[in-house]
């Protein structure tokens, strides 16, 4: 580190000390838990505190605080005077926008010209706009993606100053519901939906959603609040701090795929089995990218299709394994809630069917995969007036 | 009087004679989590010393288990068939892995002895 060449500047040298993964603003919060740290989607991510199955089975039988501050939350919002807003949102993703009541909250996908998938995402309707979470490892290729295809008239805020906590479990109502107040109590939000909260003093905004398969909800906080809101949040009995590594188990029994694994720029919703995110209007309309394939697809099949399997055995079979006749095991793992290895796997669409056998490859041996309705694990959402 | 030796790659091997036992070490089951799996060598099995011997699955992940040694297998821990928790729970105990019949037992130079691979450990 001698010899610095005379026209380095300050930001160049940034630059190369800050190489490794960027800290979320409750770093330090993970590490004073026991948090093992672990570099994901560019950033220091706690991946366990006391280990992947005791909290995996805590969220199932009560409730866990997951930070997922790394994912993207932007605020597409239209200028005064502009009635495009749904339009031009709708031209990206095959959901119904304009339907989208103020709170309601849908699971949706950026899509490609050719019907690839450019990432999943949840849109929420609040009073300045649509609300998008994103994922973390793709939040700047989608602000990219819209800024390029949205009319200027309509901006691109991101909310990067702010932290999204995950409180997710079937006691979790019960603990958040003590340190919420607003305008209406917390038991108005039904699964997927959202509103205006305070939380530990300051305003949040929250819905009733998650990636676990329970009951649960997000919770968007200014960043400088993160540490506030979790230490309120854990103090409560029900609560415990939950690390990626059981996110990852947990979005697995719940048949929620992890885009970048199950679910990439080469596969479309027909094949990954997401055609309820193609809403009826929408497929009779038109107007989304790669509408053609996909609805040929709807049609006739897409070759390769996304199912679950049950892995005979105790020995998991892991994303990169193969499948005889075609087709790939794009996540897996044990499932602490079975207490069998399950897998997410594309496989030939005749062979998609609940029951069939299915022949796996992992490292030079072979396994045998059950083709089995997801989830695995039943979903235990909160709905309203379904 | 047997004598126990560890590895860099954290399995710990307690030798009597030229017959050795091999496992993983309290560090190592710590850093993998959960064990739900567990596929060691039968009996027969050549091993050659830093080659993959056993495979450890957690939730998580798939570990190799490296021969500290080499050798041939004259046993495998049967019980980790059906309970590979075991390896968490009594990883110095009952949870070992397999026996085996030294090559060369001048192969156990190499490693380390309890002191140094404590020592090794709070490097770490």
């Amino acid at each position: 580190m001698t010899d610095a060449p005379a026209q380095t500047d300050g930001v160049a040298d940034d630059d190369v000390i800050d190489e490794g993964p960027a800290a979320l603003p409750l770093d330090a919060w993970h590490e004073a838990k026991g948090a093992r740290m672990v570099a994901f989607a560019g950033y220091r991510m706690p991946i366990q505190y006391e280990g992947i199955m005791p909290e995996h089975q805590w969220v199932r039988a009560h409730a866990g605080l997951f930070d997922v501050s790394h994912m993207g939350q932007l605020l597409l919002s239209a200028d005064e005077g502009f009635e495009g807003l749904d339009d031009a949102i709708e031209a990206l993703v095959p959901a119904d926008v304009k339907s989208l009541a103020l709170g309601k909250m849908r699971y949706s996908l950026l899509l490609a010209e050719n019907g690839g998938i450019l990432d999943d995402l949840m849109l929420s309707r609040w009073p300045g706009g649509i609300y998008m979470v994103v994922n973390g490892a793709t939040k700047y290729d989608d602000l990219a993606h819209l800024r390029e295809h949205l009319p200027d008239e309509i901006t691109i805020n991101h909310l990067d100053d702010r932290a999204l906590l995950a409180l997710q479990g079937p006691e979790a109502f019960a603990a958040l519901s003590r340190h919420v107040t607003g305008e209406w109590p917390l038991d108005v939000l039904g699964f997927m939906s959202g509103g205006r909260f305070e939380i530990a003093g300051v305003d949040a905004f929250i819905t009733r959603s998650g990636y676990t398969g329970e009951d649960g909800f997000e919770i968007s906080i200014p960043a400088e609040a993160a540490e506030a809101v979790a230490d309120a949040l854990c103090g409560e009995p029900e609560v415990k701090p939950i690390g990626l590594g059981a996110r990852d188990s947990l979005r697995l029994e719940a048949d929620l795929p992890l885009y970048g694994h199950d679910l990439d720029e080469e596969t479309t919703p027909v094949a990954a089995g997401l055609g309820f995110a193609l809403s009826k209007r929408r497929r009779e309309e038109g107007g989304f990218p790669g509408y053609d394939r996909i609805m040929a697809e709807r049609e006739q099949g897409a070759p390769l299709k996304r199912v679950g399997l049950i892995v005979e055995g105790r020995q998991p079979v892991r994303e990169g394994a193969t499948v005889a006749g075609g087709g790939r095991v794009t996540s897996g793992g044990f499932s602490p809630t079975l207490q069998k290895p399950i897998a997410m796997a594309y496989v030939p669409v005749a062979s998609a069917v609940p029951g069939t056998r299915i022949t796996l490859e992992q490292r030079g041996k072979s396994f045998t995969g059950v083709v089995t309705a997801m989830p695995f694990v039943p979903h235990r959402y909160h709905r309203k007036g379904a | 009087m047997a004598q126990t030796y560890f590895s860099k790659d954290h399995e710990w091997i307690v030798v009597d004679g030229t017959t050795a036992t091999v496992g993983i070490t309290d560090y190592a089951q710590a850093q993998l989590g959960d064990i739900v799996f567990a596929e060691v060598p039968p009996a027969g099995t050549a091993l050659e010393k830093g080659k993959e011997a056993a495979v450890v699955e957690s939730v998580k992940a798939a570990s190799d288990v490296y021969a500290p040694v080499t050798g041939t297998v004259t046993e495998a821990n049967a019980a980790l068939e059906t309970d590979p928790a075991l390896v968490n729970t009594s990883p110095e105990q009952d949870g070992w892995f397999f026996k085996l019949t030294l090559a060369d037992p001048s192969e156990l130079d190499g490693l380390m002895d309890d002191a140094a691979y404590r020592a090794f450990v709070e490097s770490l």
